[in-house]
């Protein structure tokens, strides 16, 4: 039998690599091609930047509706939108808010520009992707939901969604968990009826209709006013495309959007690892167990042979 | 011309009939106020003064777009209705959904594929976004106060008022990773 020296080992081991990286190249092809692209009548919300005034009208909505805490701060007061957290960021989403207005001062633009946050209700949502126990779910009426009762507050959908939604309920001592918007899904979207932040809006910056409609509508909007906006409707490839998508007449990165997501669902970045962790688990442990035996028999019938 | 005047006077009746809020005195050129109250829920109902807008306004079809009979302001408006189209009646009520996004609202736009104002704003984003604008460009009153005062329902879901938070020692910032 062939000698196997650290040589033939290594040669054996670089063509196994190649044949595995080939096998992988060609798997993340077929998954580059195949997108979900999301439920194909499901709703979402054209925000439009341009129009909002910051009134915070939306805020209060969503706090009732989703019978919040009571706020730090009443929801007319404008100086929420000078306080800044760490790193000197301006408000997040909160375990008492699930919507927050922010204000930038784009240099050369006459008035303030102010931006809704929210859960941007992802096609295919990292959160969903991240979460081990399977608590989040994307509804086919568009909406990215969870079931606090089962969720075990481990945070990893925190650290998933590539805009910092999902908040946790710190002050909770006995079952910290996590909270976010779920497009008012319980009590308004499973019936048809808008989110209450589109319905209590006096501007009417949000528009609600199935995102498909809304993406036209966007695009015309850009197309009849092209002086008004620039052209970039974000949410529409963003990591895949969101529920909520955006207009505005500031380029997206000089209000605190990232522009550097990519198109890719974040689910096509691990499916590759996640797919191979089953086979890790199972296959791995069994094998490497017969490995070590084997090599211990040798071991072991050598003593054998020394003691007879 | 006299016909035309006749229709003018069957209008006004018309919207006299329709428009019970609608108000009493009329200009020239439309009602004197007219008491917008329709949507009042937070705050009080506006008490509209038209005749000193009318005063303000270069052109009816600066608000009315192309209702009145005269050419629409906005370039794209101007593709269709160039010469403005008249409409039978021109309050924003009567373009303007009060019930936007409702499912009959949405089921509308979508069985009509031929509609071209598949988003045309609701009555609430019509009046804000009209009178807002102008309000902003012209330094007229942009407070939401200024035109609407608001209830004891307004205070309460706005947390203001009597129902404003007691302030804390320290302020949260939580939420963070």
């Amino acid at each position: 039998m062939k000698k196997l020296n650290r040589r033939s080992f290594l040669k054996g081991g670089l063509a196994g690599g190649a044949a595995i990286a080939a096998v992988g190249a060609s798997k993340q092809a077929v998954a580059g091609t195949h997108n979900f692209g999301g439920y194909p009548d499901s709703m979402g919300v054209l925000v439009d930047l341009t129009k909002c005034v910051g009134c915070r009208t939306c805020e209060a909505a969503c706090n009732k509706e989703q019978d919040l805490p009571e706020p730090d701060k009443a929801f007319d007061d404008p100086s929420v939108f000078e306080e800044r957290r760490e790193g000197g960021l301006p408000r997040r989403t909160t375990e008492k808010a699930y919507t927050v207005v922010q204000k930038y001062d784009v240099p050369g633009r006459e008035h303030p520009l102010f931006r809704k946050v929210q859960c941007n209700h992802c096609n295919e949502p990292a959160c969903l992707t991240s979460c081990f126990v399977n608590a989040y779910k994307k509804t086919p009426e568009g909406a990215v939901i969870y079931d606090k009762t089962v969720c075990v507050g481990c945070r990893t959908c925190m650290v998933a969604c590539p805009f910092y939604i999902p908040a946790y309920s710190y002050s909770s001592a006995i079952n910290p968990v996590v909270k976010k918007c779920i497009m008012c899904y319980d009590t308004r979207l499973k019936f048809g009826r808008p989110p209450a932040c589109v319905e209590a809006c006096p501007q009417e910056v949000m528009t609600f209709g199935k995102r498909k409609d809304l993406l036209k509508l966007a695009h015309q909007r850009i197309s009849d006013k092209p002086d008004a906006y620039v052209d970039h409707v974000y949410g529409e490839n963003e990591v895949g495309g969101t529920a909520w998508m955006y207009l505005s007449d500031v380029p997206f990165d000089k209000i605190g959007y990232d522009t550097h997501l990519g198109t890719q669902p974040i689910i096509s970045y691990v499916k590759e690892f996640l797919g191979m962790v089953p086979m890790v688990l199972t296959i791995w442990p069994a094998l490497f167990t017969g490995f070590h035996l084997l090599s211990n028999r040798k071991d072991a019938l050598k003593n054998d042979d020394n003691k007879s | 011309m006299g016909g035309r005047k006749k229709t003018l006077l069957g209008m006004a009746a018309l919207m006299l009939l329709t428009a019970p809020l609608a108000a009493q005195s009329w200009a020239a050129e439309g009602p004197g106020t007219v008491e917008l109250g329709s949507l009042a829920n937070h705050y009080s109902a506006v008490t509209f003064d038209h005749a000193m807008h009318t005063g303000v306004a270069a052109s009816c079809a600066e608000c009315h777009h192309h209702t009145t009979g005269l050419a629409p302001i906005d370039p794209n408006c101007a593709r269709c209705h160039k010469a403005g189209d008249k409409a039978n009646r021109v309050a924003c009520k009567s373009c303007h959904s009060d019930k936007r996004f409702s499912a009959e609202d949405l089921a509308k736009i979508e069985g009509n594929p031929l509609l071209h104002h598949k988003g045309k704003l609701g009555l609430k984003g019509a009046y804000h976004q009209k009178c807002l604008g102008c309000h902003t460009a012209m330094g007229g009153p942009t407070g939401c106060q200024d035109c609407h005062t608001r209830n004891d329902k307004g205070d309460a879901f706005f947390h203001s008022g009597k129902y404003t938070p007691a302030p804390k020692a320290s302020a949260e910032h939580g939420g963070g990773h």
